[in-house]
């Protein structure tokens, strides 16, 4: 090989960011891991060499069952609320934004420039500025009063209401009820498809774990002592509502690339086939735009599954009302020094997003190989 | 039909002013709130612009937060410069210098830029802490370089791999090696690359907050953390805020409208798969 001496060169020069990466994303995680299994934490937790003994599973059956973490319960049914809620925001008003500008209406760029503006601001700016538009007795709450309606009186940030609520200790039975009802799916989806018997198969395990939650969990103990009511916290939505203003040119601009992309013979075909504009974006634009909603999806999940600055700067760490588990790590490891538990909450964190992220690159990494 | 055309055009242009309007009144807010004199800003009229136009918010805010920018503005540069210099090399081995299992390892790099900083937060605490680095500006232009690396090779990659192979390769024939094609051909074609890049992190780190509040000592805060203070009591007046707010906003505002079409592009190439 006439090259070989400059492919060793090239790989001379990637190895230091291989190992950079090696060392500070995936070394890092797995030291993380293993701080979520010690105590650390306890007594002089900044020490240099601080004391730390492993101890198993304890800090994260502490965070889901401990009598004194019902913060982090309430966070990660935050974290839910607002990653359910984000998405199907900013996707709603991305596609909606991106359809208006898709015929190129006059000053296109003009409104294309004002609607992704947001999302080249800190969440630390837009925080502080949403913060004094929701003020309770100013700001949104008193638009309406500018064309003689009564104005809002709602409580954006500081509301203590909570609606959608359910009790902790019911949560493996709704969880075995869902993946039941998933199970379900599958078998309608094979019988569909015409295989009876592997479809059959799966109304074994559904049937299974129906028969625990509504017979079978009375005789398992119950993960916490007490029952604990969880919900969707009223004041989150203001959170919600910035982050989808922040975000929703995002899904446009991603959007806008699909549907520039249909090409004009598709589109031809669609009329003369006597479709309107509206059923033209429903049958014909929206599910070629599939790709693009599934990038925003991950996109947007793993945003709001990590969402600490804007939280922070709307309604500051110690509300627990809006609070997540990015800001409850932040104070359990950089305010108690409990690094131990800090990482445990990291880890429940990293999970969730791993979720999202794995299966995508996944089926990027296919897509290249193909 | 021309009556037809014409509502539909003005169902458009009715929504999309409306929308307008909507982006743009969180920044009119800030605007009139910060040219107001505190004395003059309450609640009831928070809506209204100001009777006499005070500037002295802004000198007051710069005041504050002027440490705080010169900070991030140190930060931002240096990170950037190298993070892009970096990108750039990586890209163009991904994408002009494969080797086995280069798309399994270029994946696994990816994996980088997707998982939530929690999650490397406490190592990376303690690592620059051994390395003597914690509290500072070039502790945190580190962190931003290294965890940078996913997104700028990212972008580079797929920036090189419009270049022609049969134009590295008749340069090969020509006896250029790994550097010469490097300088000679790719570096000339990636002025639009590296803008890309550049807006990019410059933007992030600016706007980063977590290891910025983390990581760093009071007098190395970012501007956002300075932000975040200034703006975090409770018995503030409004003016201070919003002032803080325009500044700290203000270098990546300025590149927005500017490079916007640039920024656009990084934005869609963390989501466009590679």
């Amino acid at each position: 090989m006439k090259f070989q001496g400059d492919r060793t060169v090239a790989l001379l020069i990637l190895l230091p960011s291989l190992i950079l990466v090696g060392v500070f994303v995936y070394g890092f995680i797995g030291q993380t891991v293993y701080v979520s299994l010690t105590d650390w934490g306890q007594g002089a937790a900044l020490a240099e060499n601080p004391e730390m003994n492993l101890i198993g599973l304890k800090n994260y059956g502490e965070l889901f069952s401990g009598f004194l973490n019902s913060r982090f319960r309430q966070d990660l049914v935050n974290a839910v609320f607002y990653t359910v809620f984000l998405v199907s925001g900013a996707l709603g008003i991305g596609l909606i934004l991106a359809i208006l500008l898709d015929r190129g209406p006059k000053g296109e760029s003009v409104f294309r420039t004002i609607f992704l503006y947001p999302m080249s601001l800190s969440f630390i700016v837009t925080g502080t500025i949403w913060r004094w538009l929701l003020a309770p007795r100013g700001g949104i709450n008193k638009l309406p009063e500018m064309v003689g309606l009564p104005g809002i009186g709602f409580r954006w940030l500081n509301s203590r209401q909570s609606v959608l609520n359910f009790n902790w200790q019911d949560l493996p039975q709704i969880t075995a009820i869902v993946v039941a009802v998933i199970f379900f799916y599958i078998v309608f989806q094979q019988w569909t498809k015409g295989r009876k018997k592997k479809g059959l198969l799966s109304l074994i395990p559904a049937g299974a774990l129906l028969l625990w939650a509504f017979w079978g969990a009375k005789f398992t103990p119950e993960i916490l002592p007490v029952p604990e009511s969880h919900g969707f916290n009223l004041a989150t939505i203001g959170v919600i509502i910035t982050a989808i203003w922040q975000y929703s040119g995002y899904t446009m601009a991603l959007y806008l690339a699909g549907l520039r992309g249909i090409s004009e013979d598709l589109r031809e075909a669609a009329r003369l086939d006597g479709a309107n504009q509206f059923q033209y974006y429903l049958n014909v634009a929206i599910p070629i735009l599939k790709p693009m909603t599934m990038s925003a999806i991950i996109i947007l999940a793993h945003i709001s599954l990590k969402m600490f600055a804007l939280i922070f700067a709307m309604t500051g760490p110690d509300n627990a009302q809006t609070s997540h588990p990015a800001v409850l790590m932040y104070l359990t490891t950089f305010r108690a020094n409990n690094f131990a538990k800090g990482a445990a909450i990291a880890v429940v964190l990293f999970a969730m997003v791993a979720v999202f992220i794995v299966p995508y690159l996944i089926s990027a990494y296919r897509e290249r190989r193909a | 039909m021309l009556k037809r055309l014409d509502w539909g055009k003005i169902v458009v242009y009715t929504s999309l002013t409306l929308f307008a309007l909507i982006y743009l009144m969180p920044i009119y807010m800030t605007l009139i709130t910060a040219l107001k004199h505190p004395v003059n800003i309450s609640l009831a009229t928070a809506w209204q612009p100001p009777r006499d136009i005070n500037w002295g918010s802004f000198a007051e805010a710069y005041g504050k937060l002027g440490p705080n920018f010169m900070n991030s503005l140190y930060l931002a540069v240096s990170a950037t410069v190298i993070s892009a210099i970096l990108g750039s090399l990586n890209g163009y081995v991904f994408s002009k210098w494969k080797f086995p299992g280069n798309e399994i390892v270029f994946t696994l790099v990816l994996f980088g830029m997707f998982i939530p900083y929690q999650i490397i937060l406490i190592p990376l605490f303690r690592v620059l802490r051994q390395l003597n680095l914690y509290g500072g500006i070039p502790g945190l232009a580190l962190a931003h370089i290294v965890y940078g690396i996913p997104i700028t090779s990212l972008i580079f990659r797929n920036f090189y791999a419009r270049i022609p192979d049969s134009m590295i390769e008749s340069a090969q024939m020509d006896g250029a090696g790994f550097f010469g094609i490097y300088r000679r051909i790719v570096l000339p074609l990636s002025v639009p690359g590296f803008v890309v890049v550049v807006i990019w992190q410059f933007t992030q780190i600016w706007n980063e907050f977590l290891w910025g509040i983390t990581l760093t000592r009071h007098s190395a805060n970012p501007i956002t953390v300075g932000l975040a203070q200034l703006a975090g009591g409770q018995a503030v007046s409004w003016n201070l805020p919003m002032a803080g707010s325009l500044l700290a906003a203000f270098p990546v505002l300025i590149i927005y409208i500017l490079m916007g079409r640039y920024f656009i592009r990084g934005l869609l190439a963390g989501s466009v798969k590679g």
